[in-house]
């Protein structure tokens, strides 16, 4: 978000550079990350690299779209990474059960459709806490990101549940048009949540809410029920990056499947331009936010810079971006 | 609240929840002594107090944090930063390893403070901000290797002798620090601003009350006592740990939260967490108890879940505490 240099006539005042900043810094950090891989990093334009990191932004990318929508009404979920967990672990169980053996075409659908379920039962839980018990969002989703994680790992006796069955990887192998089938996945449902956020009732409320709670309340907005739909919403995303995940690596790993992906999705949400307080839902903003966290993570990787120095880039990626973000609040 | 804790009629009218969990904490500790035999040994008793001293110097720093309405999820990430800080510096000791690692854990806790007051960024995702730059940083200085203290330094000494034959040292400076961080809540302006903040924060700065002093000090006070968790953890372990503190921060939100301390701020208390953590600790120490017998076979992955539904439990009782008590709620 710094890179970029302020057109010499302005005055250098805060307030302009962080407007500017707002408004184009998430672009601006893009392209120079692409330019500074295109001339450092070996191998950087090639087909599969950019095969590798469609199929690794495209999870990032349907979970920080649903954190959007959750951060829009002024709230946040936790629990993300956990219910990725959870549904992750339920898909390889159900296709690999009794029945679903028997009846492989079943089991997959069922492998698909009831991990969704459970991660739908999950943002139910999160979205009535919030709503109806008035519980802080961070704490009412904490619950979930303890428990969720530790139930998924219950169901598989902290085991590594290794699996073959191209039908289900195709969720996460699969091609169309030469492209990775997660990829359009994730440019579906962006349009989608494009279309919810700015020509349904739902989405006004949704920014009505973020706005100012009060107001939509006593405008007789369904505040409550607008609240856990965005949890279910997000949840539900959530299960579906969860089974893609799963399906890339042809195996579940509780323990790991969904490990502090809270932490991506909301920076790539407020990289993508969403305000912390709410009101504001930019869908794309967060595809555009995912890209540049899965890009800084690629570049440090891709030059031989360890894991846990790129623990640190994310987080000062975090603070510089809530920060910039941080202006509305005055 | 100050003579509250006094009057024992009057606590309990004022914080149900808190004459609760000591009124479970008493029942599960005479449950316990029933039915196990080993359950009162001096052992039993030294383990469980060692290992969860660690948890009650974080809760308590955490129950600061909460008071004023913020959160610190970086505490576990810190202990195990400065318990590898700690390690490094067994060698002199642990009058050198001791304030070395303290200061260090102040160190992330001003940071957060810098993220959160000057930069204005809301505590939970500064102070994740930091979670992660602590567990990268404890990762970079150790090289994602447990750091071995030096055993011929008085170091360890801390987490595996105890003082005068009786308690571990652990839990004797974490009593200490206990008990001066309770006078400085109830008898201290400083705890007054504390409670002030949670309040209403606004109105604190109407007032006049140096509000950003008081936030500084939560913040640095709860890296500080991470920082005490991350001595306990290398010297009780023999090694600095780089990959511990995963979930320590929940445990310690979950300790307050049972201690009767509101999550919203203003209303809370230092004991009432201690105890918090306590029952916390109490619950695993029984279910270790109950694993041992084979009357229940429960992994360590259950660990989690119980812990998380003890926190539902627990958020549920305080909705409707909360909801009976007008003004006290959120608004909105």
């Amino acid at each position: 978000m710094m890179v970029q240099d302020l057109p010499a006539a302005r005055p250098p005042r805060r307030a302009q550079w962080r407007k500017l900043a707002r408004g184009n810094g998430g672009v601006a950090a893009l392209i120079a990350l692409l330019v500074f891989n295109a001339l450092v990093t070996p191998n950087f334009l090639q087909l599969q690299t950019l095969f590798v990191n469609i199929s690794q932004v495209a999870t990032i990318a349907i979970v920080a779209m649903g954190m959007t929508l959750v951060i829009a009404t002024g709230g946040i979920d936790l629990s993300v990474g956990a219910v990725m967990a959870l549904a992750g672990a339920l898909a390889p169980l159900i296709f690999q059960s009794a029945l679903g053996t028997a009846y492989p075409g079943l089991g997959v659908a069922a492998a698909i459709v009831l991990p969704l379920l459970a991660a739908v039962a999950c943002g139910l839980f999160n979205g009535v806490m919030v709503a109806v018990l008035r519980v802080q969002p961070i704490i009412a989703t904490l619950i979930l990101f303890i428990s969720g994680r530790g139930i998924a790992q219950v169901l598989t006796n902290g085991n590594l549940q290794t699996f073959k069955n191209p039908a289900f990887s195709y969720l996460g192998t699969g091609k169309i048009l030469g492209l990775p089938f997660q990829g359009w996945l994730a440019l579906a449902i962006a349009v989608a949540l494009f279309w919810v956020v700015t020509r349904t009732l739902f989405g006004r409320y949704v920014l009505a809410i973020g706005g100012n709670e009060r107001a939509a309340h006593l405008a007789g907005g369904p505040v409550r029920r607008v609240k856990i739909g965005v949890y279910v919403i997000c949840a539900a995303l959530a299960g579906l990056a969860g089974l893609i995940v799963v399906a890339i690596n042809s195996a579940s790993d509780a323990a790991r499947n969904g490990n502090l992906m809270e932490l991506d999705a909301i920076a790539a949400a407020v990289v993508g331009g969403a305000l912390l307080q709410g009101g504001r839902a930019p869908v794309f903003g967060a595809i555009l936010g995912a890209l540049i966290i899965q890009l800084v993570k690629y570049t440090l990787l891709a030059n031989g810079v360890e894991d846990e120095v790129a623990l640190i880039a994310k987080a000062a990626i975090i603070l510089a971006a809530v920060y910039v973000q941080q202006t509305r609040k005055e | 609240m100050n003579a509250d804790a006094l009057d024992l009629r009057r606590y309990v009218a004022h914080s149900p929840q808190s004459a609760a969990v000591w009124l479970a904490l008493a029942a599960l500790v005479g449950f316990g002594l029933l039915r196990y035999e080993n359950f009162g040994s001096a052992y039993n008793l030294t383990s469980f107090l060692n290992y969860n001293s660690m948890f009650i110097v974080i809760s308590v720093g955490m129950c600061f944090v909460i008071l004023t309405g913020g959160i610190d999820l970086s505490v576990g990430s810190v202990a195990a930063f400065t318990s590898v800080v700690a390690a490094y510096l067994s060698p002199y000791g642990i009058q050198v390893a001791l304030p070395g690692a303290v200061l260090t854990g102040v160190g992330f806790g001003a940071l957060n403070a810098f993220s959160i007051i000057v930069l204005r960024i809301p505590p939970f995702i500064a102070t994740l901000a930091a979670m992660l730059a602590a567990k990268g940083g404890a990762l970079v200085i150790s090289g994602a290797q447990t750091i071995s203290v030096d055993w011929t330094s008085n170091f360890t000494r801390m987490g595996m002798e105890s003082a005068w034959n009786l308690l571990p040292w652990s839990i004797v400076i974490v009593a200490a620090v206990v008990l001066v961080l309770w006078i400085v809540i109830e008898r201290t302006s400083l705890g007054r601003t504390v409670l002030a903040i949670g309040g209403s924060e606004d109105a604190s700065v109407l007032m006049g009350l140096k509000v950003a002093r008081a936030k500084a000090f939560v913040y640095m006070l709860s890296g500080g006592c991470a920082g005490i968790a991350g001595v306990i953890l290398a010297s009780g372990f023999g090694a600095g740990q780089p990959l511990e503190g995963i979930g320590w921060e929940l445990s310690a939100i979950a300790s307050v939260v049972v201690g009767g301390t509101l999550l919203t701020g203003g209303l809370g208390s230092v004991p009432a967490t201690v105890a918090g953590a306590l029952l916390l600790g109490l619950v695993f120490n029984i279910l270790n108890f109950e694993n041992g017998r084979g009357t229940i076979s429960i992994s360590a992955y259950w660990q989690m879940v119980i812990r998380g539904g003890f926190l539902f439990a627990v958020i549920l009782f305080q909705a409707r505490v909360t909801a009976r008590r007008p003004g006290a709620g959120r608004p909105g």
